[in-house]
């Protein structure tokens, strides 16, 4: 394949270096130093996409991240495909791979054009809200059509094989871009000592001062460009990051910075080399240094691929060694569209005319192309284009002084390429990004960043300052603030002489007149991405959409992943022109992050797989994963759920583990229960306040269980604290209401009690517990320990500080299952010592290690609840039946106390929780199941309840079920109903929710 | 992200390291049982939701736990000042 548009000299690439690259199947050429873009120009590549509803051939329009069409899909392999990837921000590497996306089957192929003839039809501004209106049942017809037409791209099938990173920075000044306004500010910045970071999202430093010609001190400006990277360099406080843009600006300076590190090496990265890196930066002072966007004029046919913006053509002779295309038509509003005829005079092809919509413009530019002989049109514009895979020829009219209306006769010129200029539209994305609003300016003809609470300052083309002179000062000027800004005294910095250009006034005008109204003329395209017309956005005006927030809902105009870069204002003048209004009445713009789309690879960084959320572990974890136990997620904690056997069920292993528990003596892994270590002299008063119950008489060498309550009353956590001193006591929480709890003790002593002198602190982690419980479980106690454990000695709701397998252990005699029970609680650093001596010693007794479902049933057949499962929000202690753990006495009003008071919470008829016996023991019902009076009666039935909790019980042989009935206290014995999904009724009675050992007798042995 | 100044620490750090707990400045009734269900509704379910300035509770979570107030701008995510529990702003929401 030839590149038959590239130049043999000139430009950035170097031509020594071939590369080999696919598009769409087929191989070309392009070298080193190009993108994907000028390759593909190079190659005569005029096609790159068909459109989003009219499906209309589409080329290359820019040459930067505002490419709405050129939006390709990369990657070599199922597992490297990347969507979304502008092949002009792609760098071109030896073997890439790209595809379109928006051509189904091809994008040289006609076989979409009937469809997307349909499509066109059936997709008029409005089209999503419309569609919805109509019949649910054609949506999907809708939706798979343009899902397969649309430009959507694909993500990859196959796991990333790349790594991504993230990195946290800091600095005094953050420098965004790193044309001439940014490399200035960058200069003046490092060489008064601050510590910068300057990124910019091409991949060498320079931004227009490599595009054009233009002379620095009479040199060519890159090699100011040179001179400048080098001295930043060299500063070791001065970090440069090309290939790295800054897509979002967030509040109190942060911004992220997407740095593409290697995707212009390889398909997938280097080995030890990452892909991509995410800065995270916090900056003292931030300088947007970022540029304009030259706009396109809007124009009949505008789309047909050739059409292109003036910068972009002038970028890619001068930049790549491209030129476009043969024959060139320029149209402008402004002297800066003439470089590009001049740079395509230069290259040695064809200037057919420059069509300038000014009368009489007179600057250094239009002399120049006047002087080069070059065919200018004044007071005219492009009416319209000719040609559908490429421009073939165009049409010429005279416009009238205001440029709204078509006057005098139409020429129609050849040309194969028609670059446009409407005109700059500053890149004020970021400034935006932090909720600034834009403000219009008349004389840039653009909108220029708004107020701001931001540190930022601007200097450039963002502030409509487009000539390098006034770029570079702006920089300069901007440094020497933001120097000031953090206490450095001001930097000495020479700046480079430019070639003053003298520069005619632009033209404020955006939607070229046709000869037939906008709605009969042919398509005029606002938006390329979402083919949005001047047309459609008049039908949007004309349905009584007039904030331009609705007419770009309505149409969908800059919702494509370009975000509208090129067409917005555009957009904007066209509803401001049918709504006779100016533009900044019509609106603002605004734009939020990501300036481009951005890898979720880069937004995830390491967190992924293994890394993707923290997991906590107990100090026996390898013990049980050794036993083959199943593990349950409780909040970050890794708990064993059940330890199965070779061949067993899990119902088969829940039942052997219960019944071990009830006839010998289970093992339970209790280090994740929350556990708050409390001291001070009030800190039994402070107890007293957050529990429900009483705590002023609790013993040392005693334990409680207790409720807590929110103010509302609501139970929301519960568990037993022991008396370790008089004035030292330890928590124990659910575990996955631990770090709740202890936010909810500090702020209630921090901001409403502080005069109690009360200390908490969180010990979770540096205590293990092992819970040995069933009628053996005292026996295998006393092999581990000297001290005395007989029922005389050591009580139930007892704690002692004894040694146990040679290490120091608070035991507690407490009990979650009915049984005798001890929980030995060490050391973390003991804890496995500790676990391993229980179970060598209690192999005689058959000591059976159980997890967190053989507890849950364990606690249920003893009617025993779990907040957070038997508890929901809206339950109280009186209707959970725990009226007993509720103490009226005591003098202060604890938290709760005046919420469960409160008349709902007192009313009649709520729900509580009460037992529920299946009539047919074998069936357990489903949890959450609703129960209902009467199953048959007429529709909606009204719920009484529901089931909380729901078991089989092997030691009792019947399901056992918890649950919420309404007045359930007071309806012992009474039947309720369960519908089921299928049909069936399951019948239940309501009982005792204390289905095993209603005395309690057991755990007192 | 924020960039909060710990009153406490005496140090700003990341945003990562506090939790909001609210508003603030809602007393908790020195007499709760002499409170109407209104009253103890309105003190326990009623906030402001202000476009501007709004006294707020925060907690220093993953640092030093110490609660304070923050006085900030919902609107613009400035925050004017922070200062102590038991402190009174300098900055007033209207
Ligand atoms: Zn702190």
């Amino acid at each position: 394949m030839t590149q038959q548009n590239r130049l043999t000299s000139g430009g950035r690439i170097d031509r020594s270096t071939p590369l080999t690259f696919t598009y769409n199947g087929k191989q070309y050429k392009g070298f080193k130093g190009d993108t994907l873009a000028s390759a593909m120009l190079a190659n005569g590549i005029d096609v790159v996409a068909r459109s989003f509803k009219y499906s209309r051939p589409r080329g290359i329009v820019a040459c930067g991240a505002e490419e709405p069409n050129a939006v390709l899909q990369l990657g070599a392999t199922e597992a490297t495909q990347v969507p979304n990837v502008r092949a002009t921000q792609q760098e071109l590497f030896n073997g890439l791979v790209s595809a379109s996306t928006n051509g189904w089957p091809s994008v040289d192929t006609d076989v979409m054009g009937m469809i997307g003839k349909v499509g066109g039809n059936m997709m008029p501004p409005g089209f999503y809200y419309k569609t919805f209106m109509f019949p649910e049942s054609l949506w999907d017809t809708y939706e798979s059509m343009i899902r397969k037409a649309a430009g959507i791209g694909r993500a990859p099938r196959e796991r990333d094989p790349d790594t991504y990173d993230s990195i946290n920075q800091h600095c005094d000044v953050m420098i965004v871009g790193a044309g001439p306004a940014g490399l200035a500010a960058a200069l003046t910045a490092a060489r008064g000592g601050a510590r910068v970071i300057i990124a910019d999202e091409q991949n060498e430093f320079g931004g227009s001062l490599l595009n054009g010609t233009e002379k620095l001190d009479g040199k060519p400006a890159s090699e100011w460009v040179r001179a400048v990277v080098e001295e930043l360099s060299r500063y070791d406080d001065v970090l440069l990051l090309p290939r790295s843009t800054v897509n979002g600006y967030h509040d109190h300076n942060f911004l992220t910075i997407h740095e593409r590190c290697t995707d212009h090496l390889a398909d997938i990265a280097p080995v030890n080399q990452v892909r991509q890196r995410m800065h995270r930066v916090r900056a003292k002072w931030v300088v947007l240094a970022t540029g304009a966007h030259e706009r396109p004029l809007v124009y009949a046919n505008n789309d047909v691929p050739g059409c292109m913006v003036a910068g972009a053509v002038s970028t890619y002779i001068n930049r790549y060694g491209v030129v476009p295309g043969n024959e060139l038509v320029v149209m402008t509003t402004n002297d800066y569209g003439y470089q590009a005829a001049l740079d395509w005079a230069d290259a040695g092809r064809k200037v057919v005319a420059i069509v300038d919509t000014r009368e009489a413009a007179v600057g250094d530019r239009t002399e120049a192309a006047r002087q080069r002989g070059l065919n200018i049109i004044s007071g005219s514009a492009v009416i319209e284009v000719q040609g559908t895979k490429r421009v073939t020829g165009v049409s010429v009219a005279g416009l009238s002084a205001s440029g709204t209306k078509v006057i005098g006769s139409v020429t129609k010129l050849k040309a194969d390429t028609v670059a446009t200029s409407g005109g700059w539209s500053p890149v004020i994305h970021l400034s935006c990004h932090t909720g600034s609003r834009p403000v219009w300016s008349d004389s840039v003809v653009g909108f220029l960043p708004g107020a701001t609470v931001q540190k930022q300052l601007t200097a450039g083309g963002i502030n409509g300052q487009y000539e390098t002179a006034i770029a570079l000062q702006e920089g300069f000027d901007a440094g020497q603030k933001a120097l000031a800004e953090v206490g450095l005294a001001a930097a000495n910095v020479v700046l480079p002489e430019t070639e003053a250009m003298k520069v005619a006034a632009p033209m404020s005008l955006f939607h070229i007149p046709h000869l037939k109204p906008t709605s009969q003329a042919p398509k005029q395209f606002v938006d390329y991405q979402t083919d949005v017309t001047a047309a459609g956005i008049e039908i949007a005006c004309r349905e009584g959409f007039e904030a331009i927030e609705h007419v770009k809902r309505y149409t969908a105009m800059g919702f494509g992943t370009d975000q509208g870069k090129l067409g917005n204002i555009n957009g904007m003048a066209v509803a401001a022109k049918a709504l006779n209004k100016s533009i900044p009445e019509t609106g603002t713009t605004v734009f939020r992050p990501n300036y481009t789309p951005i890898a979720f690879g880069a937004i995830i960084g390491r967190n992924c797989g293994a890394l993707f959320e923290p997991e906590r572990y107990t100090a026996m974890h390898k013990w049980h994963v050794q036993q083959g136990a199943l593990f349950e997620d409780v909040g970050q904690w890794k708990r064993p759920w059940y330890f199965p056997q070779a061949g067993e069920t899990m119902q088969q292993t829940l039942n052997r583990e219960c019944l071990a528990v009830r006839n010998s003596v289970g093992i339970l892994d209790a280090s994740t229960l929350g556990k708050i270590d409390i001291q001070g002299k009030d800190a039994r008063e402070f107890l007293g306040r957050v529990y429900s119950n009483a705590w002023a008489k609790l013993a040392v060498g005693k334990c409680r269980y207790g409720l807590m309550c929110g103010e509302d009353g609501m139970v929301f956590d519960d568990g037993v604290t022991a008396c370790l001193g008089e004035n030292h006591f330890v928590m124990t929480t659910t575990t996955g209401g631990a770090a709740h709890v202890y936010e909810w003790l500090e702020i209630y002593h921090q901001t409403e009690w502080p005069e109690l002198e009360v200390y908490f602190n969180t010990v979770t982690d540096h205590w293990s517990t092992a819970t040995i419980t069933g009628p053996n479980s005292r026996k295998l106690l006393a092999e581990l320990t000297d001290a005395d454990v007989t029922n005389d000695d050591f009580r139930y709701m007892d704690w002692k500080q004894i040694t146990v397998a040679g290490v120091p252990a608070r035991v507690f005699r407490i009990s979650f299952t009915g049984e005798l029970s001890f929980e030995i609680n060490v050391q973390a650093n003991y804890g496995m010592h500790v676990w391993e001596k229980l179970i060598e010693a209690g192999a005689k007794y058959g000591l059976t290690p159980y997890g967190t479902e053989t507890m849950h049933i364990l606690r249920a057949e003893k009617g025993f609840i779990i907040a957070g499962q038997d508890t929901d929000g809206s339950v109280h202690p009186y209707d959970l039946g725990m009226g007993w753990c509720v103490s009226n006495q005591k003098p202060f009003s604890y938290i709760g106390k005046r919420g469960m008071n409160r008349s709902d919470c007192t009313r009649e008829n709520r729900k509580q929780l009460v037992g529920l016996k299946t009539k047919d023991p074998k069936q357990v019902i489903p949890e959450g199941s609703a129960a209902v009076l009467d199953p048959k009666g007429p529709k909606p039935l009204e719920i009484q309840g529901h089931i909380s909790s729901s078991y089989w019980s092997e030691t009792l042989g019947h399901s056992i079920a918890m649950g919420f009935i309404k007045g359930g206290l007071d309806k012992m014995g009474e039947t309720v109903y369960y519908p089921m999904a299928d049909g069936t009724v399951i019948e239940a009675e309501i009982c005792s929710p204390i289905f095993f050992d209603p005395k309690g007798e057991r755990q007192n042995v | 992200m924020l960039h909060i100044y710990c009153p406490h620490c005496a140090e700003y750090r990341e945003e990562d390291e506090f939790h909001c707990a609210g508003q603030a400045h809602i007393s908790r009734p020195l007499d709760p049982e002499a409170c109407s269900d209104e009253e103890w509704g309105e003190y326990l379910f009623f906030r402001k939701n202000p476009r501007g300035l709004h006294h707020e509770l925060w907690v220093h979570a993953a640092g030093c736990r110490k609660f304070f107030n923050m006085t900030r701008d919902t609107q613009s995510y400035e925050i004017k000042e922070v200062y102590k529990i038991g402190e009174q702003p300098s900055v007033v929401a209207e």
